[in-house]
């Protein structure tokens, strides 16, 4: 759990982070979403003292941040950007070492998990160790910067527009590589964008900032059905918020026992894309399937709808 | 295969320039001049004159084939080979003259390669660096040519090919100072390089940082390096004789107005430019999203300067390092006008004394050194280059 206490950073009399208090959940990710210049990047960047606090404290596990040196803070924290930051001058394995070297870890030891996480990443350790950064592709390249940002098993996660050089194909299939990631290693992830289709579908908790403030701070499906303010209903979008918030069920969630004759719908498929099929298809209901493609309910246009009203 | 033919009868225009600027040295300009001594003007000789009937033939034919090579073929090796062969025959040629016109036992009369000699040289040289630049070589293989090339030189020269020869001459009358010089030479221009880097290296991450400060650093420098060496020379004089008269723990060290201090400060001051611009320059190109994930990871202030910014700006503050030897390797030569010692002893005794000979002896092994200096650094920075992206 990361706490932040009236977190406030101020460069001479601009203040471009005024007051932030938040509760950062354990074992899920959190979006800070906002309009550049919201203060966003730099609220991530004061969890790991890049950015130094002017006043205010975060906690870590109930530790004060700033009782330890902050280069051995970040180690502790993984870190991936935009643009990913890998060094151009070593290989795609020295690169996800830097963190494990750091730390002493030994040769054998870092090898081992440079191996494993470029397997986690469907990179072929024989194949991508050795090459240098300017030899990949834009996706495989980020991928690196994520493995590097988790090489020595950090507890917490910050990552600052990961995937905002990413073409939207690479981006959607990166944004469910991380959903996979998150639930695998148990991360905390903390991730900043400027996109609120991205912030919807990643953020177990999602943050609207604007001029330094969170404006609020809640489930996406709150964001979108009871918004605090003007701003974040701007943000969020009316003329789709329907859509917007079936895209946050999915079909497995919503079915119930019985069989159908109409299409079939993986159980993991949001409501909005269910719909979709249902619409194109011309049919009343569908049928659910599981990962293994076994049949676990049915799912009719009417329940769906409802889904898509605030309650 | 009709385009193949039209490229191959295509007469190559390096090839043309060659040829023709060779041809006009064998006809017009003396190949050798042969002088009753060591200062007086001589009589020029041509090279069909100075060798035997069946020297000069072959000597000619051998000159052809390399014209025709380098006007016709395309081929790098074979050019390359064509070249060096051209190089061969005009310093075995230069050699056997200077052996047919000294008469034995003479050591006054001196054979002095000529302007047409000097012109051969630089035609075939050409078409050999030409043909190298076409080869590509990796960077080991450049300085595996370049060590192969001066271990013949230096094969020939102990050898005594050349022995006959004016400047040779010199030589052997130098001998024993010519050590000492050439060693002179390498330890002003090297000593000044380091003390350079060791303060240039700082101050150019100092201004990478203070942004507010490169313009006054740099604008200094640059006033600097627009001082003419001897003017330099000059304004050192006096400081340095004053800090030697004032502080005798100084004057123990060998500083003083004239001699080595004055020179190494001087070329100390010159050598800051390049190094310090370039380790701007080369910091400026570091990519921030490289630094930042650095400093993000964990990295101390430390560990980010050496292991990320310095390490990808090496190869731009090596090349400063690369201007910064092979131009001290050339001002080293005005050193000697102060007492400094180096090549330039000869190259300025020779001027005193209108002996062409003597100032030659200066001056070729510091065309030598600076074209070494190049290559080796060349080399490294491509190493770096080709490793590093």
């Amino acid at each position: 759990m990361i706490t932040l206490e009236q977190l406030s950073k101020r460069y001479g009399t601009t203040t471009v982070v005024d007051q932030v208090s938040m509760a950062i959940e354990r074992n899920s990710i959190t979006v800070i979403v906002g309009t550049s210049g919201s203060g966003k990047s730099t609220l991530l960047r004061m969890i790991n003292r890049l950015v130094e606090p002017s006043s205010g404290r975060v906690l870590i596990d109930g530790n004060d941040t700033a009782r330890e040196p902050a280069h051995l803070l970040r180690r502790r924290i993984g870190y991936a950007i935009q643009g990913h930051g890998l060094f151009p001058h070593r290989t795609v394995a020295e690169n996800i070492g830097t963190v494990p070297r750091l730390l002493g870890w030994d040769q054998g030891r870092v090898r081992a998990r440079v191996d494993e996480l470029l397997t986690v990443f469907q990179l072929d350790p024989g194949e991508f160790a050795g090459k240098f950064p300017h030899q990949l592709s834009g996706g495989q390249q980020q991928r690196v910067g994520v493995a590097r940002a988790l090489a020595a098993e950090p507890a917490v996660l910050l990552m600052d527009e990961p995937f905002g050089a990413l073409d939207p194909i690479i981006r959607a299939k990166a944004q469910d590589d991380l959903l996979d990631l998150q639930r695998r290693f148990a991360t905390t992830i903390v991730l900043v964008t400027h996109d609120m289709d991205e912030a919807f579908r990643l953020g177990s908790r999602v943050a609207v900032m604007s001029q330094g403030r969170v404006l609020q701070y809640d489930r996406p499906a709150v964001l979108l059905t009871r918004p605090a303010d003007p701003f974040v209903s701007r943000m969020t979008g009316s003329a789709d918020r329907a859509m917007k918030l079936l895209s946050l069920t999915t079909a497995g969630e919503v079915a119930v026992p019985g069989a159908s004759s109409g299409p079939t719908v993986a159980a993991s498929a949001s409501l909005r894309d269910a719909l979709s099929e249902l619409v194109w298809r011309g049919a009343e209901s569908a049928a659910v399937i599981d990962a293994n493609g076994m049949p676990c309910g049915r799912l009719t246009v009417a329940a769906i709808l409802a889904h898509g009203r605030p309650d | 295969m009709a385009t193949g033919i039209a490229r191959r009868q295509r007469i190559d225009p390096l090839g043309a320039l060659v040829t023709a600027v060779g041809a006009a040295a064998l006809l017009w300009l003396p190949f050798v001049v042969l002088k009753p001594n060591r200062i007086l003007p001589g009589d020029a000789r041509s090279l069909v004159a100075v060798l035997p009937a069946s020297a000069a033939i072959a000597c000619l034919a051998s000159l052809m084939l390399v014209a025709l090579v380098a006007l016709a073929m395309s081929n790098a090796r074979v050019r390359l080979a064509a070249a060096l062969l051209g190089v061969i025959v005009v310093a075995a040629a230069i050699a056997t003259a200077g052996n047919l016109l000294t008469p034995a036992g003479n050591r006054v009369v001196r054979v002095a390669p000529g302007s047409g000699f000097w012109v051969l040289l630089v035609a075939v040289g050409l078409m050999a660096t030409d043909a190298i630049t076409r080869l590509r070589p990796r960077p080991a293989a450049r300085v595996l040519m370049l060590a192969l090339f001066a271990a013949a030189a230096l094969l020939a020269l102990a050898h005594g090919t050349f022995d006959h020869l004016s400047v040779m001459r010199e030589y052997a009358v130098n001998a024993g100072r010519f050590a000492h010089e050439v060693r002179q030479h390498v330890w002003l221009a090297l000593g000044s390089l380091a003390a350079a880097v060791i303060v240039a290296l700082p101050l150019g991450i100092l201004c990478h940082r203070v942004p507010r400060l490169r313009g006054g650093v740099l604008g200094t420098l640059n006033v600097i390096q627009t001082i003419p060496a001897i003017a330099l020379f000059g304004i050192l004089m006096a400081p340095l004789g004053a800090l030697a008269a004032a502080v005798p723990l100084a004057a123990q060290l060998g500083i003083r107005g004239i001699g080595a201090a004055p020179a190494v400060v001087a070329l100390f001051l010159y050598s800051l430019l390049p190094v310090v611009a370039n380790t701007v320059a080369g910091l400026k190109r570091v990519s921030p999203a490289a630094v930042e994930a650095a400093r993000g990871m964990g990295m101390t202030s430390w560990q980010v300067l050496t292991g990320v910014e310095l390490s990808l700006a090496l190869p731009t503050i090596l090349t400063g390092i690369r201007i910064v030897l092979v131009q001290n390797i050339g001002l080293v030569t005005v050193a000697a006008l102060i007492g400094g010692g180096g090549l330039g002893v000869f190259v300025f005794q020779g001027i005193g004394q209108t002996a062409i000979d003597l100032v030659l002896l200066g001056a070729i092994p510091t065309v030598a050194l600076a074209f070494s200096a190049a290559v080796l650094l060349d080399a490294l920075v491509e190493t770096m280059n080709r490793a590093r992206q």
